[in-house]
């Protein structure tokens, strides 16, 4: 039967996710009913993952502008001025569904579809960065009650998207530089995999999604169309998981980054001609997207023949050939009479390179086969009248956890043991057994690169400046109080960036988010977006784009609210980047901090209850994220860039995961073999809260006795306390706290622990 | 004197050889495209990293197809320099420009990380402003770069000396066996880097073109594109005054 003979039924349109009311929209806007392909086309536009039907009510509050954003959200990816004509172009991207179905092509695909969006806009990839999240990966206390089963297959997860993620781009030859990876039993079954990618472009050499000049050629270049992916990313990505959803595997796009790295050449090369008007890539809803947000955005219509399209497979149909998600492919319009520059490039580079059809005036997305029209609608209805729901948002947070909180240890007792199994705990070990499977070098922008600092920091050719990328996210603390916890990412973020010597001046978001259709969840959604608006604002970094993933459930069951920040920040000189390894024997070692004074000790004990030490050491999830003082996060920021920029310090690294006792082993581990000798304590606080409270707005620096005046000096011009703690030593690493050793033992048996327990963790599962 | 970097698909290290050899060496270059059937003009030639034609079936056993690889086959026969780094030493094996064959990595893991190579040759165009013995400290960044060959040819490499590099400690003693921290591909007899026996023709799997600035972390890859740059000058004082 030929499809468009198919009689469409409300219960066609139920099953492809689409309610009644919508259902009953379409029809409205058509004036007709649908037929399946116009169907399939409004299911897969009008999905949450397209259309952000849940969440655009609420984006709308994030702070988007700035003195040197050059494109908010909107466009494939956000674009910000660095100087000297140039513009970084960049945004992250979540992978989620994907990944877990299929861990290896599920991550790959992830990251080619994040790289897309930045050459698409005319910028050359130079960074990859990617935000992991997965269950447990071995037992202890931190596991919940995960399975010795559920363990192997947490780690055969991460093994997969590991692996996924460097298949995709060290062959594609970008180097993937930094990101974090966190373990929560939550994502045992719902990983999440968000990917960022960083380009560079001359900011008048900008490429934009819109297509201009009715009669202008459309012309399809890359991969041929096969049935892969049907309803992938943006039907994965729309519904909640079962138990039957291995059986989308088939759903799971296939990644090909040879192809990619074609395109990429070949797309580069051509916009270089002049005659490419504008260019989409094919991501989720493939055709159908690119097609029908280019005309929208342009203000103008599409033509399409399919008969014209490459395929892979014979006697697909137009609903298939529509709604597949084959990777690496672009649909580009090009200026009428100029459509053979184009195609030169693309044959040179063994590309199929088609012109499919035009640009018209009438504003329609129309879809002939074979000379007969298969699906017309009109291209604004898809991409911009899709439905915008305000769902109800519960009251009030329900109670994330009563659970009991940490007790505190009585003075003086010795703390090596936690400290040791701490510095093993997945979350806070090197990562170094991952970042070692990524090309961190190719292009030779690395001038920090994974583990190397706070930030990835990649300088630039052209230029004597640098730019500085990190992510960060803290699921736990976004659970225990969602818009507290987002505020903490957007401020580590940022001064991970700052520690790295770099100004922040754009952010990316990547939300992560249950089931929208739950008042619970949305509550967690609008307070996180409340979070990140107020630190956003008061940081002064906006945000230029990023994306929503809903439906983070499987079996009913949600993720911790999980929003990820990718900030990035300029530094004007390469040279002035800064490490956290210590540099030399008998440095001073400092603590800036820039938060506010003194808590009392229930806050102490709440706040330890929600750290990495309190889920790690007991168990315990409980309590609340540390207070945050974000005039004090702005201040430490502005302190932290202009000491770089003066060469002042020789090595920088915030206290976060683990608090002061892991951040200054982890200044120690990134060092040639160098040690500490650390003295903390005047405070009226107890041990555990003062080594492993997370509290933000500090970091520990390191100098030469030279420069402490100056430091001292300058961190009295922003307001920052300056506590010397200690220095740099060789052989033992030793804390003593209020007079009392704490913590001490050597240098290389601790680094050992760090260093050796994920690899084994992981190859013990997988 | 022209530098040649060949740019096959797929090559992504093209770029950074060019900058390499351009900016920083400062001598000229120029791309050479996969589909030139001659390579005229050029004194030596870059292989580059990266995945020829995606490297989907075994490293490098498309692009010894490559329509340019006669042509740098003739130019090597004729006494043209041709180094092939990591990709381009896999692909100067395929195509039988120098003995021995790859395998994937002993923990069937993509490695990328800075290691130790000493200069096991120092007489070679490639190393001939180097002193033997000298540790090259240098980043590898391959899922295929664990050297094999049989014992006939190893015992040839040995008595012609064309092992020319060997990952090794930092502080230049040998990497036992099974020693990943030194030799962390598992290659046989610790080998990095090969020659001919005319010793025009090498290639390594560690990245000289990524170790060319000490603000990425080590300049010592600078020695070989410089020994490069000596002994084609060398050359063309030869050529004069004969």
């Amino acid at each position: 039967m030929i499809e468009t003979e198919i009689k469409v039924t409300p219960q066609m349109a139920a099953e492809h996710g689409l309610t009644a009311d919508e259902y009953a929209r379409i029809r409205k806007i058509l004036g007709r009913e649908p037929n399946i392909t116009e169907l399939g086309i409004f299911s897969v536009m009008w999905s949450e993952h397209c259309s952000y039907k849940s969440s655009r009510v609420h984006l709308k509050k994030l702070p988007t502008t700035g003195a040197r954003v050059v494109q908010g959200p909107g466009e494939n990816a956000g674009v910000v001025d660095i100087g000297d004509g140039l513009v970084a172009v960049f945004k992250i991207e979540s992978h989620n569904h994907p990944s877990f179905v299929e861990p290896f092509q599920g991550a790959a695909t992830g990251v080619g579809g994040i790289l897309r969006d930045i050459f698409t806009m005319g910028a050359r990839p130079i960074a990859v960065l990617d935000s992991l999240r997965f269950g447990p990966i071995a037992s202890g206390a931190g596991a919940g009650n995960a399975t010795e089963q559920e363990i192997a297959r947490n780690g055969r997860i991460l093994d997969g998207v590991v692996r996924g993620i460097g298949f995709y781009g060290n062959c594609f030859g970008v180097p993937t530089v930094g990101g974090e990876v966190g373990f929560e039993p939550c994502y045992a079954a719902n990983p999440l995999v968000n990917a960022l990618a960083l380009g560079v472009a001359r900011k008048d050499e900008l490429f934009f999604a819109r297509a201009r000049g009715a009669g202008n050629p459309v012309i399809y270049v890359g991969a041929k169309t096969g049935r892969d992916g049907i309803h992938g990313a943006s039907l994965l990505a729309s519904a909640e998981f079962s138990e039957e959803s291995q059986q989308k595997r088939p759903n799971v796009q296939v990644g090909d980054p040879f192809m990619e790295k074609l395109l990429l050449e070949a797309c580069l090369e051509a916009m270089r001609t002049g005659a490419v008007v504008a260019i989409q890539d094919m991501g989720a809803a493939g055709l159908t997207s690119s097609s029908a947000e280019m005309s929208s955005r342009g203000g103008l219509g599409i033509e399409i023949d399919l008969a014209c399209v490459p395929q892979r497979e014979t006697g697909m149909t137009p609903y298939e050939i529509m709604l597949s998600e084959s990777q690496e492919r672009m649909l580009l319009v090009a200026e009428r009479g100029r459509e053979r520059e184009v195609l030169d490039v693309f044959e040179k580079w063994d590309l199929d390179a088609v012109e499919i059809g035009r640009v018209t005036e009438d504003g329609m997305l129309r879809v002939l086969d074979d000379g007969r029209v298969a699906a017309e609608i009109p291209a604004h209805a898809l991409a911009e009248e899709g439905p915008r729901y305000e769902r109800p948002v519960a009251a009030e947070s329900a109670a994330a956890s009563h659970g009991p909180l940490v007790e505190f240890m009585r003075d003086g007792a010795d703390l090596t043991e936690k400290f040791g199994r701490l510095l093993a705990s997945p979350a806070i070990a090197s990562k170094s057994w991952i970042g070692e499977q990524y090309d961190s070098m190719v292009r030779t922008n690395t001038r920090m690169g994974p583990g190397a600092g706070d930030a990835a920091v990649l300088r630039l050719k052209e230029t004597k400046r640098a730019l500085a990328l990190a992510t960060d996210g803290n699921g736990r603390w976004c659970f225990l109080d969602p818009r507290l916890g987002a505020m903490h990412a957007v401020a580590e973020a940022a001064r991970n960036v700052a520690c790295a010597g770099a100004r922040p001046v754009a952010a990316t978001n990547c939300l992560n988010f249950g089931n929208p259709e739950k008042p619970e969840v949305m509550r967690q959604f609008v307070e996180a977006i409340d979070g990140i608006t107020e630190a956003c604002r008061a940081l002064e970094v906006p945000i230029t784009g990023g994306n929503v993933s809903f439906y983070n459930e499987t079996l009913g069951k949600a993720i911790y609210p999980t929003p990820v920040l990718g900030v990035l920040g300029v530094m004007e000189d390469a040279e002035s980047a800064l490490g956290s390894g210590f540099q030399n024997e008998g440095d001073t070692i400092l603590l800036l901090d820039g938060g506010a004074a003194g808590i009392s000790r229930e806050e102490m004990q709440r706040e330890l209850s929600s750290s990495e030490y309190a889920k790690t050491i007991h168990g315990i999830v409980a309590g609340a994220p540390p207070a945050i003082d974000l005039g004090g996060e702005k201040r430490l920021i502005e302190c932290l860039v202009k000491l770089a920029s003066e060469r002042a310090i020789g090595s920088a690294h915030d206290v976060s995961d683990g608090g002061i006792a892991v951040t200054i082993a982890e200044c120690c581990f990134a060092s040639e073999g160098l040690a500490a000798e650390i003295d903390l304590g005047a405070a009226d606080e107890p041990a555990e809260s003062a080594l492993f409270g997370e509290r933000g707005a500090r970091a520990v620096v390191s100098l030469a006795r030279g420069s402490l005046a100056r430091v001292s000096e300058l961190a009295a011009q922003y307001s920052i306390k300056v506590q010397a703690i200690g220095r740099v030593t060789r052989g033992e690493f030793r804390i003593q706290y209020k007079g009392a050793p704490v913590i001490q033992g050597s240098v290389d048996s601790f680094r050992r622990m760090w260093s050796e327990s994920l690899g084994k963790a992981i190859e013990a599962a997988s | 004197m022209k530098f040649g970097v060949v740019q096959f698909p797929g090559s992504n290290c093209d770029d950074d050889a060019y900058h390499a050899i351009s900016a920083v060496v400062g001598k000229p270059v120029e791309f050479i495209w996969h589909q030139s059937v001659e390579v005229s003009g050029f004194d030596a030639i870059l292989l580059p990293g990266g995945f020829s034609y995606g490297d989907y079936l075994r490293t490098g056993a498309i692009a010894r197809f490559s329509p340019v690889m006669p042509a740098i086959k003739q130019f090597a026969r004729g006494g043209g320099l041709v180094l092939g780094v990591c990709n381009g030493f896999q692909i100067l094996l395929e195509a039988g420009l120098l003995p021995g064959a790859m395998l994937r990595n002993r923990r069937l893991r993509f490695l990328s990380r800075p290691v130790h190579v000493r200069v096991e040759n120092a007489e070679t165009p490639f190393t001939c402003a180097a002193r033997r013995g000298q540790i090259l400290k240098m980043p590898i960044a391959h899922m295929e770069g664990n050297y094999f060959c049989d014992a006939a040819t190893l015992a040839e490499l040995e008595r012609n000396k064309q092992i020319v590099f060997r990952y090794v400690h930092a502080d230049g003693h040998d990497a036992g066996p099974d020693d990943f921290d030194a030799n962390p591909n598992g290659a046989l007899a610790a080998i990095a880097g090969v020659c001919n026996r005319e010793r025009n023709v090498a290639g390594l799997m560690p990245h000289p073109e990524r170790a060319v600035e000490s603000a990425l972390g080590s300049a010592d890859g600078l020695v070989i594109l410089r020994s490069m740059v000596e002994s084609l000058t060398r050359r063309a004082a030869e050529r004069v005054s004969a």
